[in-house]
């Protein structure tokens, strides 16, 4: 009836778990109970669970970005405190089984449910603002997208407390990761998360490429989109690509776990050889697919606190998209030690540096642009400087690991560690939380407190190479990764400094959250307030509609003239608002809950299959089928808003506008 | 507003028809029975049974392509077109790639 879930299956006999679940619940219902208390139930499911609009699944999906970080870092430091405790003899706090799958867990939330899900919500905020549409190429995916996400990181936090997680790292190589040394559910879990979580990413690339081939304002070629929708552009291409690599190489997996297939066994003709090299066609290009998005937005951002035009928009441009291409033909990298010849290693060697030389154009371009520009260091700048310098250190490691002989040398120590988390906290992290601090006035009206962002950065920053320079030095001392004890005493202290880097970084999140908080007090304020829409006198479309922007985004299509569309129209004397003209009725998706219960079934699907109760997942499964067949049948799905609601909400905005252009 | 876009759409799509359907459906039928068909029977050697199955697998995507996805040369799939042949290039890039490198760690490793 229950498969292979029983009372043994729950952790009691673990405090830490305990723990974490009694501290969970509790927070948990003070949040339910708060709600109800205040009587939101209704507003959550009608304004936000069930929205089709990108805006709010943008800033829905950024939740879940920070509520993953929260978790994936208290995975981090519990695996630093381990290490600073467990030397000569001490066996620490945390038992092997225990440690193995919290690096396990640590990587894979990071990875798909922080970084992904940021990424995602910046551009589903941004995008379809500053191409001028009035929403995406496929608003209901989008809200599908966005559902299957977050029910596959309640899949993975589900594996906390009942049963096990994976212990075979984030990619789950086998043959560890076969039922002949992993015999617990805990594989099942990753795979199962991994898979539907893609899904919605997979939908997310369709998306966003339909809507940026097809929904551009009247003007907007492509050489006059601006680089965070040509860096988002490019993603989608990648995510469309690489996906599908990474949904195969999990599918033969679970044949394996599943159904006793052979793919990647040790015996019957399997080779796990062939695993490494389909995960990491995938896992390649998903780097990249992290870190472009970043890209672009340090582009927008230097450009409007340099006060100047992006320097060399062209080569940006080309950078982007020669990036795109190479990232997908380096990716032996990961495995030179692998035991291929000279010949594929030289060949994967050398891609590897020239991807180099594309990221090596940007961080050029970025620095003219600042050359000579009237450079205003705002918080969000700092982010942007501090990654400046940081990307730069980690991709010279990052070439140097592209050598083949000194990867021999360095392949699975903590070298590797100290290069990938310099270049995704250098890059990724500090770009998108850059990205957050700049657009984060556009999407709810407000500007984020300033001293609490500055504070943040230099926690972040400082704490970043206390806790990952030491870990280059182990690197070449040679410890290696996912070491649960030691007994040697070089290693000790630099693991320390590690940790109280670790303890840094942690007062860097405390102080973004307080950062949030404080900008939400204070968001009356005037000085906080945003009435023009235009807050940092920025150059893209974005900022030409109100913050935040009415639902439909442009009550009258913008035209393109130029790159940086708003920038030309602002020195033109253009309103690219076209504010006072006769307003036409406008077509916009109505709400729907398919998406919510398309993810709950699917949630209920894996959660079955993991403990391979066939019955559950069999309803599972018909579920999601009936719902999506009850949404394509229903042809009830969109609406006009009138010109009349229209005009009211425009003229108010002019109305601000006017108000704050004479207090200024 | 943008699901009416897939609907009106002027990217001028063709939807297919019931015959075209069916076409596709057959034809994808009879090369599944053929791969099967050729691995059951044992009529080929084995790597000539392998590279029988590869075709047929090939001439499948195709028919799926053309048949269910509605893909053709006309001027308003450019966009398709252009997409399939980055996913064409992509692909061989990664079979290619991963022959290559299977073959060459399997000399050097002696573990074939």
């Amino acid at each position: 009836m229950l498969g292979k879930l029983s009372w043994s299956d729950i952790p009691i006999d673990v405090p830490i778990l305990v723990g974490t679940f009694a501290g969970a619940a509790i927070a948990g219902l003070a949040v339910l109970g708060l709600i109800t208390y205040y009587g939101k139930w209704g507003y959550l499911w009608k304004e936000w669970f069930t929205s089709v609009d990108h805006k709010r699944l943008g800033v829905m999906y950024i939740v879940l970005a920070l509520v993953a970080l929260f978790r994936g870092f208290a995975d981090a430091i519990m695996m630093r405190s381990q290490l600073a405790l467990a030397y000569a003899g001490n066996p620490g706090y945390l038992p092997p089984h225990h440690y193995d799958q919290i690096f396990s867990a640590h990587g894979t939330i990071m990875i798909f449910f922080m970084a992904m899900a940021f990424m995602t919500g910046l551009m589903n905020v941004i995008v379809p603002l500053q191409i001028g549409a009035r929403d995406v190429a496929f608003p209901f995916l989008n809200s599908l997208s966005f559902w299957m996400t977050t029910i596959s990181f309640v899949l993975i936090n589900i594996s906390l407390f009942i049963g096990e997680f994976s212990q075979c790292g984030w990619l789950a190589y086998p043959p560890l990761s076969e039922q002949q040394f992993s015999p617990g559910v805990g594989v099942d879990y990753y795979i199962w998360a991994v898979q539907l979580s893609g899904v919605g990413t997979l939908l997310t690339g369709v998306n966003f490429f339909t809507t940026i081939v097809k929904m551009r304002a009247p003007g907007m070629t492509f050489m006059k989109m601006p680089v965070f929708t040509w860096t988002i552009f490019c993603t989608s291409v990648l995510i469309m690509l690489s996906f599908p690599i990474l949904t195969v190489a999990l599918g033969l997996l679970g044949l394996d776990r599943y159904l006793g297939m052979h793919f990647f066994t040790n015996d019957g003709g399997g080779n796990q050889m062939l695993y490494l090299s389909v995960i990491w066609g995938w896992g390649h290009p998903e780097v990249y697919i992290l870190v472009l998005p970043a890209f672009g937005a340090f582009s927008e951002i230097t450009q409007t606190f340099s006060r100047k035009p992006l320097f060399g928009y062209n080569t940006m441009v080309y950078a982007t998209c020669s990036i795109m291409v190479l990232s997908m033909v380096v990716w032996l990298h990961h495995f030179f030690t692998m035991g291929a010849g000279a010949n594929v290693n030289t060949f994967f060697g050398i891609m590897t540096m020239i991807i180099a030389i594309p990221t090596g154009v940007k961080i050029f371009n970025w620095l003219f642009t600042m050359y000579k520009g009237r450079v205003e260091f705002h918080a969000t700048m700092y982010w942007v400087i501090g990654f400046m310098i940081t990307f730069t250190i980690g991709g010279m490691t990052g070439v140097m690991l592209a050598i083949p002989a000194a990867d021999f040398v360095l392949h699975n120590s903590l070298f590797v560690i100290a290069h990938f988390h310099n270049v995704i906290i250098g890059g990724v992290y500090f770009g998108y939380v850059a990205a957050m601090n700049f657009w984060f006035p556009k999407a709810f009206g407000f500007k984020l407190n300033e001293a609490w962002g500055k504070r943040a950065f230099w926690l972040w920053f400082v704490g970043f190479y206390f806790a990952f320079m030491p870990l280059y030095v182990l690197g070449f001392e040679g410890m290696t990764r996912r070491m649960n004890h030691y007994d040697n005493p070089e290693w000790y202290p630099w693991l320390l400094v590690a940790e109280a880097g670790a303890v840094m970084i942690a007062l860097g999140i405390v102080c973004q959250l307080t950062q949030i908080y404080v900008s939400i007090r204070d968001r009356n304020l005037a000085e906080n307030r945003d009435l023009t829409g235009d807050p940092w006198n920025a150059r893209t479309l974005e900022w030409s509609t109100s913050s935040p922007p009415p639902f439909y985004n442009f009550a009258v299509v913008p035209v393109v003239h130029d790159l940086d569309a708003f920038a030309h129209d602002k020195e033109a004397g253009i309103d690219t608002r076209a504010a006072g003209s006769t307003y036409q009725p406008i077509h916009m998706p109505k709400n729907t809950a398919a998406g919510f219960f398309v993810g709950m079934f699917s949630l209920i699907l894996g959660f079955a299959a993991v403990w391979w109760i066939w019955w559950l997942a069999a309803v599972g499964l018909i579920g999601v089928i009936a719902t999506v067949i009850a949404r394509s049948s229903n042809n009830d799905v969109d609406y006009y808003v009138p010109a009349s609601e229209v005009a009211r909400i425009e003229n108010e905005h002019t109305r601000n506008l006017l108000a704050a252009q004479a207090a200024e | 507003m943008a699901d009416a876009h897939a609907h009106t759409d002027h990217s001028g799509a063709s939807h297919g028809s019931v015959g075209s359907y069916l076409t596709g459906f057959v034809i994808s039928v009879l090369l599944t029975v053929a791969a099967f068909g050729i691995v059951m029977a044992h009529s080929f050697s084995p790597s000539g049974t392998i590279a029988a199955i590869a075709i047929l697998a090939a001439v499948q995507i195709v028919v799926h392509l053309v048949f269910f996805l509605h893909m053709n040369t006309s001027s308003e799939q450019r966009w398709n077109v252009m997409a399939f042949v980055f996913t064409v290039l992509t692909v061989f890039i990664l079979i290619v790639g991963t022959l290559f490198i299977m073959h060459d760690t399997s000399i050097n490793m002696m573990s074939r």
